[in-house]
């Protein structure tokens, strides 16, 4: 009940006031643009600017997923290996349907990757809740899985998709609406469903709630298992979105598809506000932490000082000063 | 109940030694490589089972047996349980790490065993019989020769490299040696961890921060498809070659057809490890002696010799 009561004012407080730590990381996104004006003025072409927002989507996308897990006290380590493995299925299905569909397989393929991956999700799900498994160890099994099994089906090479709808399929990676590359409107879409659930609905406010207190919010009337569950499934279901994105850009699924994006992932998240222990999330927080992460990879190709062996320890560096200035913002 | 489950264990155990008695007969070769966890590998094992059919529907003398491992530690188990129960007469290896190995196929070569190590030597060369292996020095080298004779002797690149080991500081040495001193610049590099997606946004950020490039190299094929895709997306005509290394399908077949950016390849053909069973086999029924040092060179693969180096049905 506390963890209700009190999350109530809290959320009409920062209507009003402003909040430096939400803004946390939108400022550090501003001053990462400003320094990448600095060191090399093509950093804010729209060129550039374009490709590197439309590289974050994939993780903007299934961040907005794990802000869901992560905020009810979940933790999602399967998320890389299950794009792959999405990727894998769409791909030798739309191929399969492909003689007797015509371009139809794509769509066909498209709705084939959300049943997957919300299958994919609620098995994490339940495994986690009803099976009562840490959720770190319980999604390391299933990342093991899901590798295996696309390493499985590409023996280890790669599925390519079908030259037929190669062409047909490649706007949806490369194309613009607009003039807005489709995959920056995806994610746009995405993070506006994710952020009404989260702040607007009974679901939203359930998911903080048993992240903040699993035993006030049972106390409180709220099933645990199955606020928890929908959480992994919603998980699933954006990992399949940023799947079908996935495809077109390279249009082939490999062994190495997804490697370490759970990584970047929760690092996205984390980076975005959403506490790591659960009980706060921040749907435009994690977009503007996928943004970052892909901005900085960005800006050490851009710049010239520093050396490609050095490249990882700079963008840690930078990410460890982007959480403590959030940190000390408060 | 149970005498009869001791009559049925029985009658399996006279049937597996009567197995063993009728195996005896024939020479056991034992292949023991790294399950297919990327595309090279990936190719390694279709070679290698491909070599292992051709085999021993050709010499009924002869067994070839295929064993891959996940890890290092596993193909220390493949071995162990390889040896333990039949007397092999050659080892085809293609080790993990060469530390961890190096103790257990020295135990198999103490059993009498004939040894061949395949790409990846053993920290005691002592132990092979045989050794064979590509030679990313020259990937490096013949990538580099062509491309300076292609742009005339000068032109902005970039490079693309993949993870920091030796096989890709070998192909890298390779690669600058050969352009010191020519009007070649490397403009930038960068790892790209033999990664399609990580390739093609590096790619996508050297487009952006050089308004001109004549070619570009990526030390893999994988990471080539990368770079393809973004030189595509961008448009940009100023790229005049876009070369990459060891063989893969999709890149062989460009070859085939005459592809204008992609005119030529360089391999480290995952096929060596055929190459190297078909040797082991050789020394073993044809009395032909094969112990030594066999280097493969890597010759460009151009449109004349591409069809023997293209294999549609492997993954890789």
């Amino acid at each position: 009940m506390t963890a209700l009561t009190q999350s109530v004012p809290a959320r009409n407080e920062r209507r009003y006031q402003f909040s430096w730590a939400d803004a946390g990381p939108f400022l550090a996104l501003a001053a990462l643009l400003a320094l990448g004006f600095l060191v090399n003025p093509d950093f804010l072409s729209a060129t550039n600017l374009s490709n590197v927002i439309t590289r974050s989507a994939y993780v903007a996308i299934i961040a907005v997923g794990a802000t869901f897990v992560i905020s009810s006290g979940g933790l999602d380590l399967s998320v890389g290996s299950m794009v792959a493995f999405i990727a894998g299925i769409t791909i030798m299905f739309m191929n399969m349907m492909a003689p007797s569909l015509g371009l139809w397989a794509i769509p066909a393929g498209m709705a084939i990757a959300v049943v997957t991956g919300l299958l994919c999700g609620l098995a994490n799900g339940v495994i986690v809740t009803v099976g009562k498994i840490e959720p770190f160890i319980a999604t390391l099994g299933t990342m093991g899985i899901f590798r295996a099994l696309i390493t499985y089906m590409t023996n280890g090479g790669t599925i390519p998709i079908d030259r037929s709808l190669r062409e047909a399929y490649r706007p949806v990676y490369f194309g613009t609406l607009g003039g807005i590359p489709i995959p920056i409107l995806i994610s746009a879409i995405v993070a506006v469903l994710g952020a009404f659930v989260l702040y607007k609905t009974k679901y939203g406010r359930k998911c903080a709630a048993v992240g903040a207190n699993e035993d006030v919010a049972r106390y409180s009337g709220i099933s645990v298992i199955k606020t928890r569950t929908v959480a992994y499934v919603i998980q699933g279901v954006c990992v399949a979105v940023a799947a079908i994105c996935y495809v077109p850009r390279l249009g082939a699924a490999t062994p190495t598809t997804g490697q370490l994006w759970e990584l970047q992932v929760i690092t996205a998240v984390v980076i975005g506000g959403t506490a790591l222990r659960g009980g706060k999330g921040r749907i435009w927080g994690t977009i503007a932490g996928a943004v970052i992460l892909e901005l900085i990879a960005n800006l050490m190709v851009l710049s010239d000082f520093v050396s490609e062996y050095l490249v990882a320890a700079v963008q840690g560096v930078i990410i460890i000063i982007a959480m403590l200035v959030q940190r000390f913002s408060k | 109940m149970f005498s009869r489950k001791w009559v049925a264990a029985a009658a399996v155990g006279a049937l597996m030694v009567a197995g063993q008695a009728l195996a005896a007969d024939k020479k056991v070769v034992a292949v023991s490589i790294p399950a297919a966890d990327h595309g090279w590998t990936a190719g390694v094992v279709y070679h290698a089972q491909a070599a292992a059919k051709e085999i021993n529907a050709a010499f009924p003398d002869v067994e070839v047996v295929v064993k891959t491992s996940p890890s290092a530690a596993d193909q220390v188990s493949a071995l162990e349980d390889l040896s333990a129960s039949r007397k092999l007469d050659a080892l085809v290896i293609l080790p993990y790490t060469s530390e961890e190995l190096t103790q257990p196929v020295k135990a198999i070569k103490d059993m009498g065993t004939f040894i061949t190590v395949v790409d990846r030597g053993l920290t005691d060369a002592s132990i092979q019989d045989l050794y064979l292996a590509g030679d990313n020095i020259a990937v490096g080298a013949n990538t580099a020769k062509f491309m300076i004779d292609k742009l005339g002797g000068k032109g902005d690149i970039v490079v693309l490299r993949g993870i920091p080991t030796v096989i890709d500081d070998e192909r890298i040495k390779g690669f600058q040696d050969t352009i010191k001193g020519t009007g070649i610049k490397v403009l930038d590099i960068q790892y790209a961890h033999w990664n399609s997606d990580e390739a093609f946004k590096l790619m996508q950020d050297y487009l952006a921060k050089y308004p001109h490039i004549d070619a570009v190299w990526a030390n893999d094929d994988d990471m080539l498809l990368g770079v393809l895709e973004a030189v595509k997306q961008s448009g940009r005509t100023d790229i005049k070659l876009a070369l990459g290394g060891n063989g893969m399908k999709d890149i062989v077949k460009k070859v085939i057809d005459g592809d204008s950016v992609t005119p030529v390849e360089t391999p480290y053909p995952p096929s060596m490890i055929k190459t190297a069973i078909y040797m082991t086999v050789a020394n073993l029924i044809g009395q032909a002696p094969v112990r030594g040092h066999v280097k493969l060179d890597a010759p460009l693969i151009t449109q004349a010799n591409a069809k023997e180096y293209y294999f549609p049905d492997s993954p890789f």
